[in-house]
């Protein structure tokens, strides 16, 4: 039993025999997830006429509010894609996006790891980014055929490239293990980084789609005595409450991405470290 | 129909399926600490009560099925359901003879034991847990135990187990 568990954590051997059994596990997560599809289906079926007719109204404004915003976002595209154009840059292209819901969470209470109902039926890869509305939720570890499993950015094995969205200060977001806190690694005691600042996602490690909002700076300490400054930064996505989640293909790595995870024997949660 | 002397196992299977399912039914990401560990809470009764049916290779293969379940380090589970399983047998003939809550008390032992190895693992695929939190289940597990002991009485004379 402990040869099993030190082959397993140091060596890339059980991988394999973990994803070909990974099939035996869903009958479990489809059966846990009755009861709220129960309560799903009667809060669907079982409100009033005069709820439905209110969030009918306050849908629809919200949809104008949005198409505003879209025609605003297309003019504004398309003079990124001529100013892009001028400096010879490549084109950002538009990501595909898929949404899956969450069915699952792990039950190791000191992982952060969630369950989602789309699996590599629907063309879902390992170390695809995980978005829910409000930010970069997380990647996926483990694919199955309708499963998968995804790492939230919140995980102690987790680490995300990052920048400062106001001034493009780049850092290193790491999970620390609480929902609601990451911290930044090796940022300079000088740099330029305040609270209140909001932390995208820079594209640098290749996994991460640029430009995805991933935290807000919550505290900067800096302690003239060390060479580091400390800054905790709280998560954009609503990590523990998104019931709905998007999945990004992205084009740009697709490709690129399948070389890697096939490549790195180690953990691909790790792939976004340094 | 099925043999009578199946009963037994087929109940065991069962109650083992179930205890699967509570396992891995999800929580608030909170409270996922205070979740009590019905697998073994389970393991722990059926071994007093047949110390001589249940194999040590069959729970060895239901930690590790729950290991796989839980997308934890195959052998986590495990390795503490061997450890428990083998007190529990060195131990069972005494433990009959407790009081209700005297035997939470034992149970809280227990499961705070399986606790240890887990963690071990755990810190050493990188998620490393300080203080005294790991022992949350085992006090779940422990206040949970006179029910499920009495549940589980229940079913034991309901279908006749030998």
């Amino acid at each position: 039993m402990v040869a099993l568990i030190l082959v397993g954590l140091y060596t890339p051997w059980l991988k394999q025999i973990r994803q070909q059994l990974n099939f035996l596990t869903v009958p479990f997560y489809q059966v846990t997830d009755i009861p709220r599809r129960v309560g799903e289906w009667g809060s669907g079926a079982l409100t009033s006429e005069k709820d439905i007719r209110a969030e009918n109204e306050r849908l629809k404004i919200e949809l104008l509010i949005y198409q505003r915003k879209q025609q605003q976002m297309a003019a504004l595209a398309a003079e990124n894609v001529r100013l892009r154009q001028l400096l010879n840059g490549k084109d950002m292209l538009q990501d595909r996006v898929l949404i899956a819901e969450l069915i699952g969470v792990s039950p190791n209470p000191l992982s952060h790891i969630v369950v989602i109902n789309r699996g590599s039926k629907e063309g879902v890869y390992e170390g695809q980014p995980v978005l829910d509305a409000f930010g970069l939720m997380g990647q996926i570890i483990e694919v199955d055929e309708t499963t998968s499993r995804v790492l939230l950015i919140s995980d102690s094995t987790h680490a995300i490239p990052v920048q400062v969205n106001r001034n493009g200060v780049r850092a290193i977001a790491e999970g620390t293990g609480d929902l609601n806190r990451l911290s930044l690694r090796h940022v300079s005691i000088n740099a330029d980084i305040r609270e209140g600042d909001v932390l995208v996602s820079s594209g640098l490690g290749e996994r991460f789609p640029v430009g995805y909002p991933v935290a807000e700076v919550e505290q900067v300490v800096r302690n003239s005595g060390q060479a580091f400054a400390r800054v905790i930064a709280r998560p954009m996505a609503r990590l523990d409450r998104s019931r709905h989640v998007l999945l990004v293909f992205d084009t740009h790595m697709q490709t690129g991405d399948h070389v890697q995870s096939s490549s790195s024997s180690s953990s691909s949660s790790e792939a976004g470290k340094p | 129909m099925i043999p009578h002397h199946w009963n037994g196992y087929i109940v065991i299977l069962i109650s083992f399926v179930i205890t699967l399912l509570l396992a891995v039914y999800p929580l608030p990401m909170g409270l996922r600490w205070w979740r009590p560990e019905f697998v073994l809470l389970v393991a722990i009764y059926w071994i007093s009560v047949f110390p001589l049916t249940i194999s040590i290779f069959f729970l060895c293969f239901l930690g590790i099925y729950q290991d796989l379940l839980e997308g934890v380090p195959l052998g986590q589970h495990g390795l503490s359901l061997v450890i428990v399983s083998y007190i529990c047998i060195l131990s069972y003939q005494r433990v009959r003879n407790f009081a209700v809550w005297k035997e939470a008390g034992w149970v809280f032992v227990l499961v705070g034991l399986a606790q240890l190895p887990g963690n071990w693992v755990q810190s050493m695929s990188g998620r490393p847990l300080s203080g005294i939190l790991f022992l949350a289940p085992a006090v779940t597990s422990a206040l949970i135990w006179p029910v499920l002991r009495w549940m589980l009485d229940k079913i034991t004379r309901h279908y006749r187990v030998v």
